[in-house]
């Protein structure tokens, strides 16, 4: 047994099966901070099925997902203190605490980052226009209806027509409010059948394709968004109380930027090897703060993979000393891991992760370092918008030196 | 029952005067016609302390914010207004901007203050080393700070209402009669019979001394549109980097904020509804056409917030302040952005013309001490902070919002608070509440529940 403090910073699916499979694995101390009162996240308010494929072998909607973990993590023997954030670094392996105890300072012997992603808000997404009550994001919304019991509007513009969407059209049908209309700025149906989501077709909502929002109407209350198709430039104005900002998700990445990690670009996550190693020894990262977002089964796989690799390194395994950055060209928006150490272990689950802004479908990827060609491959699944797209581990594995690994669409 | 003294308008200035004519022996009502305090010019402004090293020499604008910016520097101290000392400089960017920095530094020393420095560009960026490429020098302006524009109007209040002030909120002024003795406001909850009247209304004071039969000035709203970006940029901005003024007016800035933020704006535009604080596509390609050259690597960063604000400008160059005798009348009109520094020194002033057309002030020896405010600036350590103070109370060890981190125990404090917030809005303004990177994610549906009476967390 590892007599050592292992630090867990986030308590949702990554977070929450890393420290179960620690203390299977027989690490000593395994502790979760979890700013939330509620270990689980986000899963937690998403009240729908379709979670749990993949780690725990059967489907359960997003709140017994969440207490199914919390349970296994907690029979397993990890320390989940919720209600606890970590609210700045007093060192570069020391965290510090805040909580209804007080302050306290942690220096552990590893640390996961599993701080999970959020929906960028309509401001960050630079929307102009009023700013009335009835502006939100699936986050919220699902926080308001699920955990507080609140009503929202009757008419209501879902922007984003990706899986997340579809879960906020579920949920504000649940309590009543119509989804008029949504937006995607992309132009393929096929990049919303991410996952059948049972009923999908049976919603009937109308897609407003190519289409972005120009404004948001309404002084107290929304009244209205103004839309434009994007190739014609014709504008319309929707009639709306509710309008949710949906999907375009970022990291949670201020604890890990500012302990210094390097960061990627591209998902603003922190960089990680197939290790899920980060750039500082002794700091792991797990789930959508790496690959925003996921499904939380491939987060929760991400934990396990992580918890693994932490033991090995606290049993005094050493990372491989060559290593490539892992690099994706457009219409890829960002690839997770974003470093390839020669001799190194495969990434979790095999695959490597890549965003696109665009549909291919069938696409054809290559993956050169240098001049050299590792491997070209058809690949039968679409890489699609708004869903995560995997490539097989193989296709980098040839990998053997530090030079770059680009990753393209022919 | 009557009033000595009635106040028109709960903005900064409003309130600045109310907590100043409290100090004496008088009965004085505010009148609001919004739901909160400080919810108009004085929520959405660019929240610098200002010296007035560029005001217009001579002018009362000048005289007020030199006599303000030294009150309000103590009085913030006094009540925990958060003020951060950062700084301003100047940045020339082209050669007849360069040749304007000796004026303007001639210009400081005739408003009285004598501290500013010409640098050259290796010193501007220096100082500012994510300032884009092009600047050519810069003039310093060492005691420029930033400021809490929520706490301030809050503090005055706070304090106005501790020495007895009554507050009229969501009470709007329709009509009104100068007798010979007192003078009636017809409002929206009905008459008010005062003595005196003071219109600090801001964006509507002409419309108020119209109804006082006067026809001297005329409101624009100068709508201001400002992007906040996320507080991983603050590094990128520990000054605030002000253009050089010209015809046009001040130009767009980029200023650290109060709250650990960095914030590009205002944009300038007149218009004519003074209720519309929307922001426009117009207003942000600009914004951003502006950011992207004073400070190319801020633009990509992640935006917070973005926001409009009107500014209570007039045909004149200076503000429009004047007492009228025989209707006892004081007018504090066409205050701009300015106010803000200017409040306490024009609450002084408007006791000194109050005064001197025959308002008789007897000061209070039973004064109460004054209001204590919780500190939301990142200047001063934060309640989530303070060991000592999760100790006496693990509600402030109790973070609602993460991103802010605002604690349980600062939203409870603000809802039992001598002025509470009645929307969300006014909480986020009392706590930051809501107002940080995910714009309530995650906490938005919590604080929103916290702010119901009916409520599981709030007695």
């Amino acid at each position: 047994m590892i007599m050592s403090e292992i630090l867990i910073i986030g308590g949702g699916p990554a977070g929450l099966s890393a420290a179960r499979e620690l203390k299977v694995q027989g690490a000593d101390r395994v502790t979760i901070i979890e700013r939330e009162n509620e270990a689980g996240g986000i899963p937690r308010h998403s009240d729908h099925t379709g979670y749990g494929l993949r780690d725990l072998k059967r489907v359960m909607t997003g709140p017994s997902y969440a207490r199914t973990l919390v349970e296994r993590a907690d029979t397993a023997g990890v320390s989940i203190r919720t209600g606890a954030m970590v609210t700045g670094w007093a060192g570069s392996m020391s965290a510090e605490v805040t909580s209804a105890q007080g302050r306290e300072v942690i220096t552990p012997e590893a640390i996961i980052l599993a701080t999970g992603a959020r929906e960028r808000p309509r401001a960050a997404r630079r929307v102009p226009g009023d700013r009335p009550n009835g502006v939100l994001t699936t986050g919220q919304l699902q926080n308001l209806v699920h955990l507080k019991h609140q009503a929202v509007g009757t008419r209501a513009v879902v922007v984003g027509a990706e899986l997340v969407s579809w879960s906020a059209v579920l949920t504000l049908r649940e309590v009543g409010c119509a989804t008029v209309a949504m937006t995607t700025e992309f132009d393929r149906p096929e990049s919303y059948a991410a996952m059948a989501i049972p009923g999908r077709l049976a919603l009937r909502v109308p897609i407003a394709r190519r289409t972005r929002v120009i404004r948001v109407i309404g002084r107290e209350r929304v009244e209205g968004v103004e839309i434009e198709q994007i190739d014609t430039g014709r504008r319309r104005v929707i009639e709306c109380d509710t309008v949710i900002f949906t999907g375009d998700w970022i990291p949670d990445y201020e604890l890990a930027q500012s302990n210094g990690l390097a960061m990627d670009p591209g998902s603003r996550g922190p960089i990680v090897d197939t290790a899920l190693r980060t750039s500082r020894e002794g700091i792991f990262a797990a789930g959508n703060l790496l690959h925003p977002v996921d499904t939380a089964d491939v987060a929760s796989l991400d934990g396990v993979h992580a918890a693994r690799q932490v033991m090995r390194w606290l049993a005094g395994e050493q990372a491989p000393l060559t290593a490539a950055r892992v690099l994706a060209d457009a219409p890829f928006t960002w690839v997770s891991p974003g470093l390839v150490r020669t001799g190194d272990v495969a990434p979790a689950r095999d695959r490597v992760l890549l965003w696109s802004s665009e549909y291919r479908a069938f696409p054809k990827v290559v993956v050169r370092q240098g001049a050299r060609v590792l491997s070209r491959r058809t690949l039968p699944w679409p890489v699609s918008p708004g869903r995560v797209f995997r490539l097989p581990w193989s296709m980098l594995e040839p990998a053997r030196s530090s030079e770059d690994i680009r990753i393209s669409l022919a | 029952m009557s009033y000595d003294v009635a106040i028109i308008g709960g903005g900064v200035v409003g309130c600045a005067v109310a907590r100043e004519l409290a100090g004496f022996d008088l009965r004085i009502v505010l009148i609001e016609a919004r739901g909160d305090i400080g919810d108009a010019t004085s929520k959405a402004n660019t929240a610098i302390l200002h010296t007035g090293f560029d005001a217009v020499p001579g002018s009362l604008e000048s005289t007020m914010v030199a006599r303000g910016y030294e009150l309000l520097s103590e009085y913030a101290k006094a009540s925990g207004i958060p003020v951060e000392p950062t700084g301003a400089l100047l940045v020339a960017w082209d050669a007849d901007q360069l040749a304007v920095l000796p004026k303007l530094q001639e210009k400081a020393v005739k408003n009285g203050y004598a501290k500013c420095e010409i640098v050259d560009a290796d010193e501007v960026y220096r100082r500012v080393p994510d300032l884009g490429p092009g600047a050519l020098g810069g003039l310093t302006v060492p005691d420029e700070s930033i400021i809490c524009p929520w706490t301030t109007p809050l503090a005055y209040s706070t304090e106005a209402k501790s020495r007895g002030v009554e507050f009229r909120l969501n009470c709007f002024v329709e009509s009104i009669e100068v007798g010979s003795d007192t003078t009636v406001l017809r409002t929206t909850s009905g008459d008010i019979t005062t003595r005196w009247v003071v219109n600090a209304a801001g964006l509507g004071g002409d419309v108020i001394d119209r109804m006082l039969g006067h026809d001297r000035f005329t409101i624009v709203p100068r709508r201001g549109e400002l992007f906040v970006f996320d507080k991983l940029t603050r590094p990128m901005a520990n000054t605030i980097v002000l253009p050089v003024p010209t015809e046009k007016g001040k130009g767009v800035l980029i200023s650290p904020t109060i709250f650990g933020n960095v914030m590009l704006g205002p944009t300038s535009e007149n218009l004519v509804d003074r209720t519309d604080t929307s922001t426009s596509e117009e207003g942000f390609a600009f914004l951003l056409a502006k950011g992207a050259a004073l400070m190319p690597s801020l633009i990509n960063e992640e935006v917070t917030a973005s926001y409009a604000g009107l500014r209570a400008s007039t045909e004149h160059s200076d503000f429009v302040v004047d007492c009228d005798r025989d209707q006892r009348y004081v007018l504090l009109g066409g205050i701009r952005s300015t106010g803000l520094t200017a409040s306490m020194a024009l609450a002084e002033h408007s006791r000194e013309l109050l005064a001197k057309a025959g308002l008789v002030l007897v000061a209070r020896a039973d004064l109460p001490a004054p209001a204590q405010m919780p500190n939301i600036g990142e200047a001063f350590p934060r309640p989530y902070q303070r060991e000592d103070l999760i100790e006496s109370d693990p509600e402030y060890g109790q973070i609602v919002c993460f991103c802010e981190r605002v604690t349980r125990g600062e939203i409870r404090d603000a809802l039992v608070s001598p002025i509470p917030p009645c929307d969300l809005d006014g909480m986020r303004r009392r706590t930051r509440a809501l107002m940080g990177r995910c714009q309530g994610f995650f906490c938005g549906a919590e604080v929103d529940e916290l702010m119901r009476p009916d409520g599981d967390d709030h007695e």
